[in-house]
């Protein structure tokens, strides 16, 4: 059970990774309008995260949102797409990378606020708590979201009402170019959980198999009626904070250090030891090259919405 | 028919549709035992329960956002800010997420709910507690803006706004709560959009909405007095507007008057002003006049909020101004 788990966040993370080189690529061959937010050194968290929920329940992701799309089934094509402006994109072109989203896969948008997500995955553990559909919602967000006053409204709510909620900080260290040394009052974000009356976990965010762990007690906690969880996930944004960030915040010694907790290098050592070959690890970058490659060309090839979409969707029928 | 207060009109459409939609829910503070801080929820968390008609913490970023992620996933939440003044708080929820999400995410997620809030002045309520705010509101694509007169509109358009699959704002004036009107028992709709022309006139056209209607009929049966016929729209729904009713009286008048409460400077009256210049240009014979509060926070003390806020006097005055009489 534990090598099949293993492979299927393999295949989540290597897809991410290899979505999000391939986006940086186009962003710099000036192909995709816009701006990018990559998700690249924190795969584990939302490959992690999603193992541990149901197609059915809710997420919120953020402005660096394609890896919780991957991870919770979105498809590559319908993405670049997206990320192409074209009528084809999961938003029809109307979102971009910002607000990428798949709602059919319980995505409750990426969102270009930061801190946006967390009372809105607050609402949709509200309504399951009213339907009683047993569903639980997860919001992602970052360190410096946990400075906004939704973080604090939503974790108050969620917890007087004990709702079906997860919330999972990422905690890359720099909100932007400000280091939460600077920034942030507590040096862990979990324990801002004290504060709302809710468990307060801190995981290695580069270690998915942690990842997982945790999101599962704090998703079956949730489920079971007890309330919600703060997670927070050490980890490391390997790139710029936007595709062309001078990124001269953070020292080269810094870089060199966050950038060797890399994920995927660890799950492949456990891989190996766990009995796959490196023909078995390299089947699936193949594969993985190759969607993207078809999703790109899909991509280019697909039209752009006409101007008349341009009124449409404003408001709901 | 019966006679209610524009509060029970209220209760009234909100106690139909949570009977009738067991998606509808009511959440803001005091709206559980209290019943809300005008009354008007009264007697609602003592029928539904506290599971349907929800004390929140005093988080309006939390309540506004929360009813987002529930109308995403299925609810029909009426949110109430107890005084339109907070929306600066939630104003992310307003601007970035309720209005948006709908558009930005393709046409996929629509957001049905109610902003349910109360605005204006002439309590000494002063500067955070008596603001008019439609126009800041209504600037942002995505919402729909109802400011109803009356106890029946507040009935018919509230009942319509829980049935939009869109956020609607619905905003009453303080000083209509305990006010009684003949309202229709049992299910009303009003549909959105659609002005209602409260007095017919040939001289000039008075366009108002919300409390600031009652002042306009006032100044009408004044001008009457003195000869000039006027006619009174009240504009129930600001977005949608409805053009086409001003159109029509201004082609008969000739003349129009915008009358609001908020304050001058891109108040929804110039709206009013730049669209009928545009569309109605032609049946025009005189410059449009706005009567409006001034430029500045609304005052505490009696003297000067007198003076701060328009009456039916100041109306008279500049329709005879337009008239040149």
């Amino acid at each position: 059970m534990e090598k099949k788990l293993m492979m299927d966040f393999y295949e989540k993370m290597i897809t991410i990774r290899k979505f999000e080189l391939k986006a940086d690529k186009l962003f710099k061959a000036n192909k995709l309008p816009g701006f990018l937010h990559l998700y690249v050194g924190q795969e584990a968290i939302a490959a992690g995260v999603c193992a541990a929920l149901r197609t059915t329940d809710y997420i919120t992701s953020t402005h660096r949102g394609h890896g919780h799309l991957i991870a919770k089934g979105g498809d590559v094509r319908k993405m670049f797409a997206e990320l192409y402006g074209k009528a084809t994109g999961y938003n029809k072109g109307k979102g971009g990378s910002l607000h990428i989203t798949a709602m059919e896969l319980g995505i409750l948008g990426a969102n270009g606020i930061v801190g946006a997500g967390i009372p809105i995955a607050t609402g949709a553990a509200f309504a399951s708590k009213y339907k009683g559909d047993d569903k639980v919602a997860v919001s992602f967000f970052g360190d410096g979201a946990s400075n906004r006053g939704t973080f604090h409204e939503a974790l108050n709510m969620a917890s007087a009402y004990k709702l079906p909620a997860v919330f999972v900080c990422e905690n890359n260290r720099y909100g932007i170019s400000v280091c939460a040394d600077v920034s942030t009052s507590v040096k862990d974000i979990a324990d801002r959980a004290a504060a709302y009356d809710m468990p307060g976990v801190i995981v290695d965010g580069n270690d998915v198999f942690a990842v997982y762990e945790a999101a599962k007690t704090a998703v079956e906690r949730a489920r079971s009626g007890q309330g919600p969880t703060l997670i927070e996930c050490k980890t490391w944004r390997q790139l710029g904070h936007y595709v062309g960030d001078p990124d001269n915040y953070r020292s080269e010694k810094e870089k060199a250090a966050g950038n060797g907790l890399d994920p995927i290098p660890r799950l492949e050592k456990k891989m190996l030891s766990a009995g796959y070959t490196q023909e078995d690890l390299k089947k699936v970058q193949d594969q993985v090259d190759e969607l993207i490659e078809t999703a790109v060309q899909e991509a280019e090839a697909a039209p752009y919405p006409g101007t008349d979409a341009l009124l449409a969707d404003v408001f709901a029928e | 028919m019966s006679k209610i207060t524009f509060g029970m009109a209220i209760h009234d459409a909100i106690r139909n549709e949570m009977l009738r939609c067991p998606e509808v829910y009511l959440a803001g503070e005091d709206v559980g035992f209290r019943g809300g801080d005008f009354g008007e929820d009264m007697g609602l968390w003592a029928e539904f329960g506290s599971g349907r008609v929800v004390d929140t913490p005093i988080s309006e970023t939390a309540i506004i956002g929360h009813a987002v992620g529930a109308a995403a996933a299925g609810l029909r939440p009426i949110v109430e800010i107890m005084h339109m003044d907070f929306t600066g708080v939630a104003m992310d929820e307003i601007l970035n997420q309720a209005s948006k999400a709908h558009y930005m995410y393709g046409g996929k997620v629509s957001i049905p709910m109610v902003i349910k809030t109360t605005g204006g002045g002439g309590v000494g309520a002063a500067a955070q507690h008596s603001q008019m705010l439609e126009a800041l509101l209504a600037h942002v694509p995505g919402l729909k803006i109802l400011v109803p007169s009356c106890p029946a509109d507040a009935k018919g358009l509230l009942t319509a706004a829980i049935r939009d699959n869109n956020p609607v704002v619905f905003m009453s004036h303080k000083l209509l709560m305990a006010q009684k009107g003949e309202v229709p028992d049992g299910e009303y709709v009003l549909p959105i959009g659609k002005a209602n022309v409260l007095r017919k006139g040939k001289d000039v056209t008075i366009v108002s909405w919300s409390k600031m209607v009652q002042e306009a009929s006032l100044a009408a049966e004044k001008l009457a007095a003195q000869g000039i016929d006027a006619e009174v729209i009240d504009l129930r729904s600001l977005k949608p507007l409805d053009e086409e009713t001003i159109i029509k009286s201004l082609n008969k008048t000739g003349h129009l008057v915008i009358l609001h409460e908020a304050v001058r400077t891109n108040g929804f009256g110039a709206e009013v002003a730049a669209v009928m210049a545009e569309k109605a240009f032609d049946c025009l014979k005189a410059p449009i006049l706005r009567v409006t509060a001034p430029d500045c926070p609304s005052p505490f003390t009696p003297v000067l909020e007198k003076e701060y806020l328009p009456n039916a006097d100041k109306i008279v005055d500049a329709v005879n101004q337009i008239l040149k009489k």
